[in-house]
């Protein structure tokens, strides 16, 4: 899977997006995201599991919201930092 | 009376600390520093680190000198704290941040989810590693690994009487109900006390495990009735280091004095305040060898609450006698039209012998005085809207 990594994530990666990373669900792809850059699923999801206010997740260009949900034969996935006010 | 009144004895007077002095301050938009030469004449401005991010509070811990925690919450994604073990020059993310632990409610009723970590406290000298942070929704966690992983403080974030005690889910007042003002007992590494918003203050005799409110005496003018055990909105607590049995605190209702011996009450030494002035603020200021001795930034707490510097003058007032009387302190501030909002973590002192004060507005403007309080002036304008000054290694 590919998948767009937004500016504010890309201390994580290296600098680098999109990634290439495997993964059937959101939730897999977080977990394989942190695995291979730790810290990087407690930016995005809460402690109970939870995407985090501003945080969008697009399987292609449809909005995703459901973690567990399988991605089906979607090629790329984008990770979106929403945010109001200054 | 608390038991613990008893065993709150005086503790050793802390030498007058000499030289440079070095400023952490935690801003809207990231953190900087301010460094002196040993006059503390001139000031140089560093940084900022983490450009853009929500930096709540960066502290240097006294037991080391060298170990510095910084908590930040870029807008977009969750809160995180970040360590540094050479004086800020790289940081590294705590491996295992403030969190609660992981439930599995019912649909509709997940767990507790922290928004923001909002106070850092080094713990008592004789724990190096340990630190304690506070968060909206408020709660208390421990790290005992010099802030690289952190635990819930169950006693108080799973107590019975939580639910009572905390507002978690009102994100009220401004940037959400918190809990701050952790304090060790320099006497007592298991003496603690915190402050929470729209819950009060709350002391532990036992590391954390068990709990009890310490609020009788504090006004609670948004709410009905008298004498409340809790509820109230302190803005910031303090135990003074040289006389722990002499507690204070800048509510939202007032300011207060207790001294331990005299009763577990809490006695408004605010009426003292020029009327025009009043007694409402966010910070408080403990000189650190003199228990008498303390300085607050009066705020305007009438009709809307403007908090601002009452009538646009801002002014520092120190008490010399322990709060029964109180003297304005504003040469070098601006004389009008001066509408500063200082908030609770943004007021330090820095132990010199001619104690040196600092301040930071909402404005984003570093003012500072070398003879305590006497004279102030500018040292750093055209920052972010600062969250928290602190005087590296100096706990306040």
């Amino acid at each position: 899977m590919i998948v767009h990594i937004p500016s504010p994530l890309l201390s994580y990666t290296e600098q680098v997006t999109p990634v290439e990373i495997s993964g059937g669900t959101l939730r897999e792809i977080v977990q394989a995201l942190d695995g291979r850059y730790p810290g990087f699923a407690f930016r995005v999801l809460d402690e109970q599991g939870g995407i985090r206010e501003h945080i969008r997740f697009f399987r292609e260009t449809t909005p995703e919201t459901d973690l567990g949900a399988s991605l089906g034969g979607a090629r790329e996935v984008h990770i979106i930092c929403a945010l109001s006010g200054g | 009376m608390s038991p613990n009144a008893s065993k709150s004895t005086a503790a050793r007077k802390p030498r007058a600390r000499k030289g440079a002095v070095e400023l952490l301050i935690a801003t809207r938009k990231g953190a900087f520093r301010l460094k002196s030469d040993p006059e503390r004449k001139e000031w140089r401005l560093r940084g900022p680190w983490m450009l853009g991010q929500i930096i709540q509070h960066v502290v240097l811990d006294p037991r080391d000198r060298k170990t510095m925690l910084l908590a930040a919450r870029p807008g977009h994604l969750g809160p995180s704290l970040f360590r540094s073990t050479d004086k800020g020059k790289t940081w590294v993310e705590a491996s295992s941040p403030p969190a609660f632990p992981k439930v599995k409610g019912k649909k509709g009723q997940p767990g507790r989810v922290v928004r923001t970590n909002f106070w850092l406290c080094p713990g008592h000298a004789s724990e190096p590693g340990v630190w304690y942070a506070g968060t909206s929704p408020p709660a208390l966690f421990r790290s005992e690994d010099g802030g690289d992983t952190w635990k819930s403080v169950k006693g108080f974030n799973d107590h019975k009487d939580y639910a009572k005690w905390t507002r978690p889910e009102d994100p009220a007042p401004p940037d959400g109900a918190t809990l701050h003002s952790i304090t060790v007992d320099p006497n007592d590494a298991r003496h603690l006390f915190v402050g929470v918003s729209v819950g009060g203050v709350f002391e532990s005799e036992d590391a954390g495990k068990s709990w009890a409110p310490l609020n009788l005496g504090c006004a609670m003018d948004f709410y009905p009735g008298e004498d409340h055990e809790y509820g109230h909105d302190p803005h910031c607590f303090a135990q003074h280091p040289v006389d722990p049995s002499r507690l204070w605190q800048q509510n939202h209702c007032g300011l207060y004095r207790m001294d331990r011996a005299a009763g577990d009450r809490w006695i408004r030494v605010g009426d003292h305040m020029p009327k025009a002035i009043g007694d409402i603020g966010f910070p408080i200021v403990l000189h650190p060898r003199d228990p008498d001795t303390a300085w607050v930034f009066p705020m305007d707490g009438t009709s809307v609450w403007p908090r601002v510097s009452p009538g646009g003058k801002p002014a520092v007032y120190r008490t010399k006698d322990a709060g029964e009387s109180w003297q304005r302190q504003d040469r070098g501030f601006p004389g009008s039209q001066g509408w500063w909002t200082v908030k609770r973590q943004c007021m330090a002192q820095d132990g010199h012998e001619k104690l040196g004060l600092y301040l930071g507005t909402t404005s984003g403007e570093i003012w500072a005085s070398r003879d305590d309080g006497a004279r102030w002036r500018c040292i750093a304008r055209h920052l972010p809207h600062v969250y928290a000054v602190e005087v590296a290694g100096v706990v306040q």
